[in-house]
């Protein structure tokens, strides 16, 4: 079954550098990351860029098929930017067909939006395959403490990112146990028009919206009974603390993104 | 006897090429004959559920066939949907798929898929329902009002309805009471004997499949160690425990005093079977007197 292979905020285990990371260093140097992206405009900047990304994948050891894959769900955006940047751009005029006209300066802001984009999404991508979703939510909670201050409620919302994340695989597979279900019933889920397609989603759906309630409400309930009561004076059992290598690769990261600032700035 | 379902050589593998793969199922010759009733046992994991996957054309073989009345069930889109109305398929807690207003509609779910005429829905919903012992008042409420067992019913009648010639049931008594579970299996049987069905029932108690089956299929670790009369497969108890499955609890009393060195019948699995052989032992050992 297809479904069972989305990728979406997935984690892979494993040992690696990158996995072992404080996470709020690598939501850091994600945010860093993209950052630079938009600063880069050039070949040179889009090449460090690309160089740091196949490092980084390469540090990580998830296989390269994994990471790609999750390219797939976003491959009609990737299409239709590269196509409207190729067509139009003003610029140097290379072909023209009907309102079709293909530039110099098209092609090259093509090539740098398909980049831009895809190492956009996979180098989010790696923080979620290298990093746990409680250890995520962990270090988003403690880098949004701040706002507290400010009266955010930075527990409640990372508690509530936290639960999603962890129900997202148990949806899947509850949904791919339910479609199976009703399969077996002579339910048919991929042919006929968008209505019957529409209709034949039905079966699927209410169940679906029934069990997640029902899982909803016994968390609650589970919840309530080890005294749950949100996060105020709420200690961790894993504290996040900061390593040498955490300073190391912080510097790299800012390192990076200045060079590339300044790259841009000369026009490289 | 006559085959009615065959895998030749099935093999299924999970996530392949991602860190998560593994082989569920390895070269599994399984058969299934027109008429009988099988329990498949095997603990968690063993591959049991993805076997019956196969069985009705739910999961695609990574290698091997699977056979329907000796026709592969992959040949055309065409086989695969209708072997999917052949072969009925309860899964767990089938309770959680009910989605329709009335427990009426829900069971005719499938006979609709079918696109059989209304006259024929009918009859077919309503003698489903009578197969589960479920009442025409019933018929006409909210699937969500009922209690758990009913709903349970309820979705075995909804399969029932398509009068498939194979009744699959994944675990069809987990989490009854005593009275839910003889009620269920007597519904099951009862279909059995009236359509000459085949009924395939995957479970872990060996209680329960030693009582109702014919024949016991093994399942461990995607491949079939065992198959055969339940006296058969449960002289092999070392190597069920060694599994993580077991023998019933006669069976193992029985084995105990032939080891002790009482000379008896030890091939039994229900408590009359049982009482039967220890009597024999008795009277035999009077006699001997």
């Amino acid at each position: 079954m297809a479904l069972k292979d989305i990728t979406l905020g997935q984690y892979f285990p494993g040992n690696s550098i990158l996995h072992r990371l404080d996470p709020r260093t690598k939501i850091l140097l994600t945010v860093m990351y993209i950052v630079a992206l938009f600063l880069a405009k050039q070949l040179v900047g889009y090449g460090i860029m690309m160089v740091v990304l196949a490092s980084a994948i390469a540090v990580s050891k998830v296989k390269l098929k994994t990471i790609f894959r999750g390219l797939k769900p976003i491959l009609i955006i990737i299409i239709i930017t590269a196509f409207l940047n190729l067509f139009w751009t003003p610029g140097q005029t290379i072909w023209k067909w009907g309102f079709l006209n293909l530039t110099v300066e098209g092609i090259w802001s093509a090539v740098f939006m398909v980049l831009r984009i895809s190492m956009l999404i996979l180098c989010t991508f790696l923080l979620t395959y290298t990093t746990s979703p409680i250890l995520l939510t962990d270090g988003l909670e403690n880098l949004m403490n701040p706002l507290k201050k400010i009266h955010v409620p930075v527990h409640e919302l990372s508690m509530m990112m936290s639960i999603a994340l962890r129900f997202i695989p148990t949806l899947i597979e509850e949904t791919d146990k339910i479609m199976s279900a009703q399969k077996a019933r002579g339910a048919d889920f991929d042919t006929g028009g968008l209505m019957d397609k529409a209709k034949a989603l039905i079966p699927l759906l209410v169940p679906l919206f029934i069990s997640a309630f029902r899982r909803a409400d016994e968390l609650a309930i589970a919840m309530e009974c080890r005294c749950y009561h949100g996060g105020e004076g709420r200690t961790r059992l894993r504290q996040l603390k900061y390593r040498k290598a955490d300073a190391a690769f912080l510097v790299g990261g800012l390192a990076v993104c200045v060079a590339v600032g300044v790259l841009a700035h000369f026009g490289l | 006897m006559e085959a009615i379902i065959q895998t030749e050589k099935l093999s299924h593998i999970y996530s392949a090429g991602t860190p998560f793969e593994h082989g569920a199922l390895i070269d599994v010759d399984f058969t299934a004959y027109r008429g009988e009733y099988l329990g498949i046992i095997g603990h968690t994991g063993s591959g049991k559920s993805t076997l019956i996957q196969h069985l009705n054309g739910l999961l695609k073989p990574t290698s091997g066939r699977v056979l329907f009345e000796g026709k592969d069930i992959w040949e055309t889109k065409e086989r695969t949907h209708q072997t999917r109305f052949q072969v009925g398929l309860v899964f767990q807690y089938p309770e959680y798929q009910l989605f329709e207003e009335t427990v009426y509609k829900d069971i005719a779910f499938g006979p609709r898929n079918m696109k059989l005429s209304e006259a024929e829905i009918d009859r077919r919903v309503r003698e489903a329902a009578a197969f589960v012992g479920l009442s025409d008042a019933i018929l006409e409420q909210s699937p969500f009002e009922l209690s758990g067992g009913q709903k349970r019913r309820v979705a075995i009648a909804g399969v029932i309805a398509m009068e498939p010639s194979v009744l699959i049931l994944d675990e069809p008594t987990a989490g009854l009471d005593p009275v839910g579970v003889e009620n269920i299996l007597s519904n099951i049987h009862d279909y059995h004997v009236a359509k000459n069905a085949t009924i395939i029932i995957v479970s872990h108690s060996m209680e329960e499949v030693a009582r109702t089956v014919d024949r016991l299929v093994v399942v461990n670790d995607g491949r079939i160690p065992f198959a055969g009369a339940p006296c058969e497969v449960f002289a092999h108890e070392e190597e069920l425990i060694a599994m993580g499955l077991g023998v019933p609890q006669v069976t193992r009393v029985l084995h105990q005093l032939k080891k002790l060195g009482v000379d008896v019948d030890d091939t039994v699995y229900t408590m009359e079977q049982a009482k039967a052989a220890v009597m024999a032992a008795y009277r035999a050992r009077k006699g001997a007197v």
